[in-house]
């Protein structure tokens, strides 16, 4: 038995849910090696060679990684299974490790297993279907199991390891079916959505954009993540990175605070697991008061400002 | 050039706004007796492959379904929507629990080889088994690039320019045709079918097929142990004031005092 972890990156630092990632693979039983793929890409090597539980790192440095596109991360992936043989290969369950893990799992003829919330034993696998409103278990007949992870399922692994790098070769990797063109990236002094200790979140009631000004005030108080409801991205009000749910991403914060949220399903499935939860609604009957640990039925333009104003104080 | 050739995956789902039950012997949930209708994002990919067909820039879509006879109902949706034809990949109830997205992803390339498909469209992910798997599989299975989560899609030349939700915001990638793309919920905003469309729907060609007329065998690949009512979370309580939510809050240590 052993594991890879694609680690995921920027080429100049480790996304922390690779932590998370690493975690789900020590409950499997084998040796975890650590795969970074990207080009100039070294420094996060390095970072992953410190992850505990890590016993090998390795590196594929090259310019055909640019984009971290399929068409020349599949190939590359191919390549080493063949030689290293693994008997379990994991990514995060990001925009990224959703969109490799299929397809090298048809190259592997193979049936991946998505977004997993636990581990209980190296081919018995726990995940969510329908939104969330159930919990499927199931055991994987398949000699390599190709998994994605939920980061907010597993705790992150520690740091203060020390394993060795490997260098592999990418020499071999072409890929004239797909071209990066751009990104457009928000950019934001906030911690990540995904990994915030504290998320404040914003819905339909937030009423446009501008009103999101209220949040992101609060969430810097607090050192907040800021992220919203589908209602309000598919309003236009924020871009679609902040949205939380079934579609967007899952969080699961040590406190979530929503406001002007209804809590439809879809949201709920992405924001539930939140340690505390509390609601700011004017709505008595909104939905999302039966699962707030608290809540307040406020006009939210009164009570986030007054919320700002107290903290802190 | 004539325009692309579209294929368009069709999953017949429990409907969106449907509550789910899990089923007293935890092998599945209850779907006798419960609204079905397409996966919400196929729905995306059927819209998107129209208004390619509306722009002239597709010439013929061929939407598919497997699964039950109930699917032809979902078929008939998406060509009410636009679509040319249909093809549904019949497959009885006991088969058709094992089905998962790798039978489904065989079935779809085999029938993108032989209609000389140029784009497959399909939903980024089912709503049901929430698997997010198909189009990547069959871009794999065909050795063609994938453009998934797609929110823009544009025709240069002999390729498509695809914007793609992705976690930090948006990017853009090109790939070459044939390709493979998963549609993401902002791609456009399905239109409904409107009652003459429905009416020369019924008139459209819907061939029936078999996995084996694909040579696709459906094994299944995993066993469900169990399904399972998650964790439920108890309300807690309403609070009064600001204050006091602030206060709660510092107490827990949760927020700064």
């Amino acid at each position: 038995k052993s594991t890879l972890v694609i680690a995921e990156h920027n080429n100049e630092k480790l996304t922390p849910v690779t932590l998370n990632a690493v975690t789900a693979a020590t409950k499997l039983g084998g040796e975890v090696s650590c795969l970074v793929l990207g080009s100039q890409c070294a420094k996060v090597a390095e970072e992953v060679s410190q992850i505990k539980g890590v016993s090998k790192v390795l590196l594929a440095d090259s310019d055909v990684f640019k984009g971290f596109l399929p068409e020349s991360i599949t190939p590359f992936l191919l390549a080493t299974q063949n030689q290293f043989n693994f008997s379990h290969i994991l990514a995060p369950a990001t925009a990224i490790g959703k969109n490799v893990m299929p397809r090298l799992a048809a190259k592997l003829d193979v049936s991946p297993i998505s977004d997993i919330i636990g581990v209980k034993d190296d081919s018995t696998f726990v995940r969510t279907i329908y939104a969330g409103n159930a919990i499927q278990t199931l055991t994987s007949n398949e000699p390599v199991k190709v998994i994605t992870v939920r980061g907010t399922a597993f705790e992150a692994a520690e740091t203060g390891g020390s394993a060795a790098t490997e260098n592999v070769s990418a020499d071999a990797v072409t890929n004239d079916l797909s071209d990066f063109v751009g990104q457009e990236l928000s950019k934001s002094d906030r911690p990540e959505l995904a990994s915030a200790k504290t998320v404040v979140a914003g819905g339909r009631g937030m009423k446009n954009g501008d009103n999101f000004k209220l949040l992101y005030d609060l969430a810097d108080k607090l050192k907040a993540a800021v992220g919203a409801s589908r209602a309000a991205v598919d309003a236009g009000f924020v871009p679609n990175d902040m949205q939380v749910g079934q579609t967007g991403k899952i969080v699961a914060p040590e406190l979530y605070i929503a406001v002007g949220i209804s809590g439809a399903i879809q949201h709920l499935a992405g924001m539930k697991d939140s340690k505390v939860i509390v609601a700011i609604n004017k709505d008595p009957e909104a939905p999302i008061f039966q699962v707030a640990d608290y809540g307040l039925v406020q006009d939210l333009f009164k009570a986030v400002p007054e919320m700002t104003e107290l903290v802190g104080k | 050039m004539s325009g692309l050739r579209i294929l368009v995956g069709c999953k017949r789902v429990i409907d969106y706004a449907v509550k789910v039950r899990v089923k007293p012997d935890k092998t599945g949930v209850v779907t006798e007796g419960v609204k079905h209708s397409m996966n919400p994002f196929d729905e995306i990919a059927v819209e998107e492959a129209v208004r390619m067909k509306e722009k002239k820039l597709a010439s013929e879509i061929v939407a598919v379904s497997c699964g039950p006879t109930q699917c032809q109902e979902t078929l008939r949706t998406a060509m009410a929507m636009g679509a040319d034809r249909s093809i549904h990949v019949e497959v009885d109830a006991q088969s058709y629990e094992g089905m998962q997205p790798i039978h489904v992803a065989k079935i779809l390339s085999k029938i993108a080889q032989q209609e000389k498909v140029d784009l497959v469209f399909t939903g980024k992910q089912a709503i049901d088994d929430d698997c997010n798997q198909t189009g990547q599989m069959i871009a794999a299975l065909l050795d063609w690039p994938q453009a998934t989560f797609a929110s823009k899609v544009e025709k240069a030349n002999g390729d498509l320019t695809v914007t793609r939700e992705i976690d930090g915001g948006l990017e853009t990638i090109k790939v070459k045709t044939p390709a493979v793309l998963t549609a993401d919920l902002r791609l456009n905003e399905p239109r409904y079918a409107t009652l003459p469309n429905i009416m020369k729907a019924k008139k459209k060609k819907l061939e029936k097929k078999k996995p084996s007329d694909y040579g696709v065998e459906l094994s299944p690949r995993q066993q469900v142990v169990s399904v399972e009512d998650p964790p439920v979370r108890q309300a807690g309580s309403k609070l009064d004031s600001v204050e006091e939510l602030v206060g709660k809050l510092k107490d827990s240590g949760l927020i700064p005092s």
